[in-house]
């Protein structure tokens, strides 16, 4: 199976990719317009500044090179929510090209080729049968939102590699804070090319273009349809044809689109409203330097540290535990613990909660702060999360609540072996047991011990108490 | 005083009223026979005229007051803009276009849209989906195109100026047919924010005058960059009157061969040749020179500017603003209707020709060639003007053909053989009077290198002076009925 994707992303600017209108996302239909996104005739496009900037933002995340001149084309086709009767888009020499993104497969780390990226702007909506009847009625507010397009080489070979592939770019473009890349509201958008060929053979087969995925998981299950619809095509011996297929998410099968009847001729050429771009390298270079770090370098970092690719990736791909967990470690915190919090605790409550993690009372000082106290014996693992739990309702340092409701660790042996003393003597029935040689009913003593000091003794020591007073009590008991 | 330029009016001692009465007047009187325009807005002008009068001192600038027609493929907000096509019979545009804003900062009174060929594709402002406009000096001929009716205007002195545009020689043709002075600026030169878009690459807005004067007043009215224009230079606009009277003395007059050769009327040469020997003996050095690749400019040009046309018109399709046309079934059927019932032959004929030069398989036979001779052409301007200061050639092969006198396409497109060269290599050109043929005004063209206007405009100057011709007096059916 042989995959390229192609990728739509919604830049973030305030204002749209050839007018001042405002580019968010929503409002009233139509309030969000000007003469020149509706194309209204004698308007001229102006190219917005930022918008190019967001994209060689993104480029440069997608390791791509930045050309020193790029000019825009008009692609020519017709449709009631494509105002001027073209989209302005670039052909032949788009603002980037050559990139490429590593991402995961099941014979280890891969280097997918990014063919090109290019700017273009979005078209407006078509809102089918909301109106009166069966009125088509139009929405201008996203026409001239800016776009970059990111096309593969045709390096995927599974619908997880695909899916892989589309998550490190998401997670690569939201890094560099240019898109928020939500599929749900359109601002990632994904259509994939698809053909098969036997194993081994290096001939493309025929392609399919399927559209319309509106999730990951959307992307992985339209691909694996796909895939055995054109091998099952194939062994039936029918031939494949060139078409583009939509996904139909509630069947779960992809549907005839377009026949090649109809292909379309763009006639592209070049913008005569607009001219060349030439891209100042000194631009590029600062634009670059302003990158954070992006998901390939945190996700090997994570992985150095000794976090499994899962637990790392999980991380990476939600930024803010990324960002939580840095600045956590920043605090003094080692890594892999400071991880295993927030995979564990945090990501439990944030799951439960549904809220983000901006919206919990807990700061990466707090957590680093009882990372520490863990690692320093003062408090017990069970302990710990109670410290936890009560950070989150005070949003207090851990060390003032452990301070405060005693929360200390019990480590003082003559203390535990008091309680040690009460326990056997509460549980008469439980010491003959033992010492009847029912050894592991040693555990319902610790569990009692405990109990009674309500989860703050240390666990080895009230183990190590206990099976020295037991060893005592045998050694009294007249040998019969 | 209606024939008198701009400048003179303005210094008469007349009141700005005084002024804008005498064109309203004569518009309303005289249009019926011309259809110069396609809207009248006396309103705009007098009230124009009397705010400038109330200001007296405090007039925005030393224009202010003075009427103007503008080509009806400038926006204007809340006046209709018809671009003469049945597409657009009724759209009110809610802005204005630059050139217009900035001549009503200078406190310019709209006095009407003029007509043109529809969507600014012709060359006799007979395809106008209103009717034609007809040549104020010989009412059965026609006014040439596609500004003709702005041009017709300023001849029949129904306005004292006018803004048109250009494309192929929309301006400077019909100024040339009419008898009157018509620049087409530098591309770049002024914003074409709101210029209703034929071919992105080639239209230019510019001045209709009665003199080279005036033209040089009216362009330093509407240049300068535009931040709406992407297109627009970022050059300063220099005083284009400040240098106005130096004379051609010892600069280098190309005659370029090409340009006086088959199909140029021995009339029209004639008098081109009487400009070139005023010229001399003015003091300027006139030389034959040769520019080979012209005569691939009208081949070269006829497929760019359909090829943008097609795409600058795909937006008329009855959805947003324009025609609709009626009973449609579905998208593409309102989308065939609206354009088969909203356009004119001449316009559909175009967008067939667009279109076709830029689909698969033809795009590197048409287009890519057209755009490397544009290069070429070009490429040998710039040759040209390192050896000469100006270009001197015909504005158009003939004077003025009769109403319906060309019906081929292919015969009416070599009337713009001679201008279509400068909008190829986005150069300043100017024609002004130069003479007479059967009769009929003869226009001499100008050319120059890319934003030296101020020096096409001194040599038109000098040449206008060392001509001194009278102006061209309309139809004796015109005069009867003028005061």
């Amino acid at each position: 199976m042989v995959i390229g994707l192609e990728v739509h992303v919604e830049l973030s600017t305030r204002t749209k990719m050839f007018c001042s209108c405002p580019a968010d996302f929503g409002g009233e239909p139509n309030t969000h317009v000007c003469p020149v996104c509706l194309a209204l005739p004698g308007a001229l496009p102006v190219p917005n500044r930022r918008a190019v900037e967001f994209a060689i933002r993104a480029a440069r995340a997608l390791h791509c090179e930045i050309a020193a001149e790029t000019k825009f084309d008009r692609k020519n086709y017709h449709y009631p929510d494509l105002p001027k009767g073209y989209q302005i888009s670039q052909y032949d020499q788009p603002l980037a090209r050559n990139g490429w993104l590593e991402i995961e497969t099941e014979e280890g780390r891969r280097r997918i080729r990014i063919r090109r990226l290019h700017m273009e702007e979005d078209a407006g909506k078509s809102l089918h049968g909301e109106g009166d009847g069966e009125a088509t009625l139009l929405d201008f507010n996203r026409a001239g939102v800016p776009l970059v397009e990111i096309v593969s080489e045709p390096d995927l070979r599974s619908p997880e590699e695909a899916r892989a592939y589309l998550e490190m770019l998401r997670a690569t473009v939201f890094y560099t804070g240019v898109s928020d890349v939500k599929m749900e509201e359109g601002s990632l958008r994904c259509d994939a090319n698809v053909s098969i060929r036997p194993r081994g053979s290096s001939e493309l087969g025929v392609l399919v273009e399927v559209k319309n995925m509106n999730s990951f998981r959307a992307v992985q299950r339209a691909l694996a349809y796909e895939a055995e619809r054109q091998a099952r095509a194939l062994a039936r011996g029918e031939r494949l044809e060139r078409e583009t297929r939509h996904w139909d998410e509630a069947r779960g099968v992809t549907l005839p689109g377009r026949s090649k009847e109809e292909v379309n001729d763009y006639r592209y050429f070049p913008e005569p409203d607009l001219v060349p771009l030439r891209i100042d390298p000194a631009w590029v270079a600062e634009i670059e330097a302003s990158l954070p770090e992006l998901p390939e370098a945190r996700l090997g970092r994570y992985q150095e540290a000794g976090l499994a690719y899962k637990e790392a990736w999980t991380l990476v791909a939600q930024r803010e535990l990324g960002d939580f967990l840095d600045a956590t470690v920043a605090a003094g915190a080692p890594l892999r613990q400071a991880a295993n919090w927030l995979l564990g605790e945090v990501s439990a409550r944030l799951n439960e909660s549904g809220r983000p993690l901006a919206e919990l009372r807990l700061t990466p000082a707090g957590l680093a702060g009882l990372v520490a106290l863990v690692e320093a014996g003062t408090v017990t693992p069970t302990l710990a999360k109670q410290v936890f739990a009560r950070m989150l309702e005070t949003g207090e340092e851990p060390a003032v609540i452990v301070e405060r409701e005693g929360l200390v660790q019990i480590r003082d042996e003559a203390a535990l072996e008091a309680v040690a003393e009460r326990v056997i003597e509460a549980n008469p029935k439980v010491v003959a047991d033992i010492l009847s040689g029912k050894e592991k009913a040693v555990a319902a003593l610790v569990g009692q011990v405990m109990r009674e000091t309500r989860g703050k003794a240390n666990a080895a020591k009230v183990n190590e108490v206990l099976r020295r007073r037991l060893a005592e009590l045998r050694q009294a008991e007249p040998r019969g | 005083m209606a024939w008198r330029p701009v400048h003179e009016l303005a210094a008469s001692g007349a009141s700005r009223r005084e002024i804008a009465e005498l064109f309203v007047e004569r518009a309303a009187r005289l249009d019926g026979r011309v259809h110069a325009f396609l809207t009248q807005t006396p309103e705009r002008a007098l009230e124009a005229a009397e705010r400038a009068d109330r200001a007296g001192g405090g007039r925005p600038s030393p224009w202010a007051g003075l009427p103007v027609a503008l080509k009806d493929n400038l926006v204007t907000r809340g006046l209709r803009t018809t671009c003469a096509s049945r597409m657009l019979a009724d759209w009110v545009p809610p802005y204005t276009a630059t050139a217009v804003e900035r001549l009503e900062a200078a406190g310019l009174g709209c006095l009407g849209k003029t007509n043109l060929d529809e969507f600014a594709m012709g060359s006799s402002t007979e395809h106008s989906a209103f009717g034609p406009t007809r040549n104020p000096v010989d009412l059965e001929r026609v006014p040439g195109g596609s500004s003709g009716g702005s041009a017709a205007a300023v001849a029949a002195a129904m306005a004292p100026w006018a803004l048109g545009s250009d494309t192929g020689g929309s301006i400077r043709q019909p100024a040339a047919y009419c008898g009157v002075v018509g620049l087409k600026p530098s591309y770049g030169r002024v914003s074409r924010y709101g210029l209703v878009a034929f071919a992105s690459s080639l239209d230019q807005i510019g001045p209709i005058t009665r003199d080279v004067r005036d033209a040089a007043i009216l362009l330093g009215l509407i240049a300068g960059h535009d931040p709406r224009d992407a297109t627009s230079a970022e050059r300063p606009v220099p005083d284009y009157l400040e240098r106005l009277e130096e004379g051609v003395r010892g600069l280098r007059v190309g005659l370029p061969r090409e340009y006086f050769g088959e199909g140029v009327a021995p009339e029209v040469r004639e008098a081109v040749l009487g400009a070139a020997r005023a010229l001399e003996r003015e003091g300027a050095r006139v030389e034959e020179t040769e520019l080979p690749s012209t005569r691939y400019a009208l081949a070269a040009y006829y497929v760019v500017a359909p090829a943008e046309a097609s795409a600058n018109l795909a937006r008329y399709d009855g959805v947003r603003y324009g025609f609709r046309a009626a009973g449609a079934t579905s998208y593409a059927d309102l989308y065939d209707r609206t354009r088969q019932k909203g356009f004119g032959a001449e316009v559909r004929r175009r967008i067939m020709l667009g279109t076709y030069a830029l689909s698969a398989g033809y795009y590197d036979q048409y287009y890519l060639k057209a755009q490397q001779v544009r290069t070429l052409i070009r490429r040998e301007f710039g040759e040209a003007f390192r050896r000469f200061d100006l270009l001197l050639t015909p504005t158009a092969p003939t004077a003025a053909f009769r109403l319906g006198e060309v019906s081929d396409p292919l015969t009416m497109y070599m009337n713009d053989i001679c201008t279509i060269p400068a909008n190829l290599a986005g150069l300043p050109a100017i024609s002004l009077p130069c003479g007479s043929a059967g009769g009929l005004p003869v226009g001499a063209q100008l050319m120059a290198a890319p934003f030296e206007e101020a020096l096409l405009l001194r040599a038109a100057r000098a040449l206008e002076a060392a001509l001194s011709l009278q102006p061209w007096r309309p139809a004796a059916e015109l005069e009867e009925v003028a005061p």
